[in-house]
């Protein structure tokens, strides 16, 4: 294997591990065959694995999650791609209404081990219908796993934890993204769900951020450094399971809290995080929290209209500046 | 069909007509909270069909599910035990009348969004055909679900991928309370939309018990051949309101009488003196079942409530439901 691998090699080898261990992994999806994913991120799966473990399917987002759901309850470890998380709204009622609850409204008969993988956010000017992050979207039910990686080792990692578990997960692969590189991960890597990552260690102030945002928290705080901040940076990797533990321990050491999210500020993730820290960790505070987020509208098509709406390393740089004033 | 296995489906459709009549009475009474759809008058079709299946096939019901839960395997006391939110119940109190599932039967739900549940047969029958083991999966619906999305999703995926799976339309002409015929294109809702889709679809009298377990019957055989899926519409007609004590009162007299005429276990009842089997024997079928559904009542009414700590159980598959570290 090459030692470097792009994010979007690293979703089709993620699959393509798992789907070599176990022969119940089977994925279905528009494009996702021949044509190796409308992002390329199945590429090579038809090939290795035939048209009886990938399956192209109509445009019928209601029929890819119905039906990997049906096949989840009954043996199967199905692995649906839905192309632009937007389109999630499209079967929002599998995600929303079947999926989850059905383990519970049965009594604990009926397990669902699925992964819905979906294309996240913004940033490549594809305008409102096909942008947003709608991870906050996932957040609001119970019962679905929320796993969201950074590097294309977390995709490996994640992939394998993801289409393991026992329970359904909804993996976002974020487009801006998908052509950044890493090493790839060793034979058997898994990131276990629900474990974040400190992925810059720091004194003055912990960064919480998700997928695309991690990078722009980095950036962040690289150029913070030369003003001689020292900011810590929390890669959550997945939303539910949440680590809050690696936020309190984090916030021990520094004492402010930013967190830097795509998602629209009005009910997105950041909220649950600092609403944990102000529950239980307000001890640990010598600062207000500070939310960094997407603002709450469409999100616009001309590049400089994005970057008003979506968190730029500017935007968290003027905010810790603050902070670290406090 | 033999006047013996006729016995047994008739003795079943009595079991499900008096389990009705209960969950009727005991909500009546104030036992069964929230709601309850009832079944009485589509025994026929839940207890026709399973006749026609296999044992380890595949079913999803909708909210108006009882029937199909008892058709399959799950017992008066479970499914009454659930209404009343027994510790006991089917789904451990937690599903209630629109969830009963007995997945030990591979009954696997009732679900109250509607028409959700065809594409998760869809994809119950995919993975049949791709593990090799020859079941079929049959989704149960109300002529309502035909003009939902998930409707029309799942037949064209089960066509193109030929797949073994039955829809089974229950046309009970209406569906809360407006007449399907009022806000449908087509006169026959399931079957019309059949060669849409290049399907068979079925028209048959669901409240013929004989005429069910022979349709579906045909269509199952042809489907575990690799024929691919099919829909059933079975024309039938419920006792009751659509939910709870609602009497109906939107349905032309003429119309209920014509229908209560029409009775599914009446019609048993004249095919088993045809082929000869005594009164006697069949209403010692009928009090059989009058029996077992007491005994079930008193059982469930005797059963203890849910620890309340269950609430936060059985989100996740280890058996919780902790969302954080
Ligand atoms: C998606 C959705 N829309 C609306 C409802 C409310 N609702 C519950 S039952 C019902 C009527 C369904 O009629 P039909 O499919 O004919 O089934 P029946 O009740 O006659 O068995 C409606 C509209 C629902 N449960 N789900």
């Amino acid at each position: 294997m090459a030692d470097v691998i792009t994010y979007r090699e690293a979703v089709a080898e993620g699959i393509a591990r798992e789907m070599r261990r176990d022969p119940a992994v089977v994925c279905l999806g528009e494009d996702i065959g021949e044509a190796g994913g409308v992002f390329k991120t199945t590429v090579g799966l038809l090939k290795e694995f035939g048209p009886e473990r990938v399956w192209d399917t109509p445009i019928s987002e209601q029929a890819i999650v119905g039906a990997a759901m049906g096949a989840a309850m009954t043996g199967m470890r199905p692995v649906a791609e839905i192309m632009f998380s937007d389109f999630l709204a499209c079967c929002w009622d599998y995600l929303a209404n079947e999926i989850p609850k059905v383990r519970y409204m049965t009594g604990g008969q009926v397990t669902v081990p699925l992964v819905v993988r979906t294309a996240n956010g913004g940033g490549l000017g594809f305008g409102a219908q096909h942008s947003q992050a709608t991870e906050n979207w996932a957040l609001t039910v119970p019962g679905l796993k929320i796993a969201a990686p950074t590097t294309p080792a977390d995709v490996i990692g994640m992939m394998a934890a993801a289409i393991r578990s026992d329970d359904p997960v909804v993996f976002f692969e974020h487009k801006g993204l998908l052509a950044s590189k890493g090493a790839p991960p060793p034979p058997d890597h898994v990131v276990e769900l629900g474990r974040a990552a400190v992925v810059r260690e720091g004194a003055d102030v912990t960064l919480v951020a998700l997928a695309s945002m991690v990078p722009v928290a980095l950036e962040a705080a690289a150029r913070l450094a030369e003003e001689g901040i020292d900011a810590e940076v929390v890669d959550l990797r997945s939303l539910i399971p949440l680590d809050t533990a690696a936020v309190l321990a984090s916030l021990a050491k520094t004492s402010r809290l930013v967190t830097v999210e795509e998602n629209p500020y009005q009910g997105g993730w950041g909220a649950t995080v600092v609403s944990v820290v102000a529950d239980e960790g307000f001890d640990l505070l010598d600062a207000p929290v500070r939310r960094i987020a997407g603002e709450c509208v469409p999100l616009p098509f001309a590049d400089v209209l994005e970057e008003q709406v979506i968190p730029t390393t500017q935007k968290v740089v003027a905010a810790v500046r603050g902070l670290a004033a406090y | 069909m033999d006047a013996t296995e006729l016995l047994t489906l008739y003795e079943r459709m009595a079991l499900v007509r008096r389990t009705e009549k209960a969950a009727h009475d005991l909500f009546m009474s104030g036992l069964v909270k929230g709601t309850t759809h009832l079944a009485a008058g589509h025994e026929a079709i839940a207890v026709g069909a399973s006749a026609a299946l296999r044992d380890d096939d595949y079913v999803f019901a909708t909210y108006r599910g009882h029937h199909h839960a008892l058709a399959r395997g799950a017992t008066p006391e479970e499914c009454l035990a659930e209404l009343m939110s027994r510790a006991t119940g089917l789904c451990r109190a937690k599903g209630g009348s629109m969830h009963l599932t007995k997945a030990s039967r591979n009954m696997l739900g009732s679900y109250a969004i509607v028409g959700a549940h065809l594409p998760m047969a869809v994809g119950a029958a995919w993975s049949a055909r791709l593990r090799g083991t020859g079941q079929l999966a049959v989704a149960f619906f109300g002529d309502g679900a035909t003009n939902i999305g998930a409707f029309h999703e799942a037949l064209n995926l089960a066509a193109v991928w030929k797949l073994p799976v039955l829809f089974v339309c229950e046309n009970n002409l209406y569906m809360e309370y407006t007449p399907i015929a009022d806000v449908t294109a087509v006169a026959r809702p399931a079957a019309d939309r059949a060669p849409a889709y290049g399907i068979p679809g079925e028209v048959v009298d669901g409240n013929d018990v004989v005429a069910v377990r022979e349709t579906v019957g045909a269509l199952a055989e042809r489907a575990r051949a690799g024929g691919g899926p099919a829909i059933v519409e079975a024309e039938t007609y419920r006792h009751f309101g659509h939910s709870r004590a609602d009497p109906a009162a939107y349905r032309p007299a003429e119309e209920v009488e014509r229908w209560l005429k029409h009775d599914p276990l009446d019609l048993a009842r004249g095919r088993l003196a045809e082929l000869g089997v005594e009164e006697e024997t069949v209403t010692a079928a009928d009090e059989r079942a009058r029996d077992a559904v007491q005994k079930a009542v008193e059982a469930a009414k005797n059963a203890p409530p849910p620890d309340p700590r269950e609430a936060l159980t059985d989100v996740w598959a280890d058996g919780g439901a902790a969302w954080r570290t």
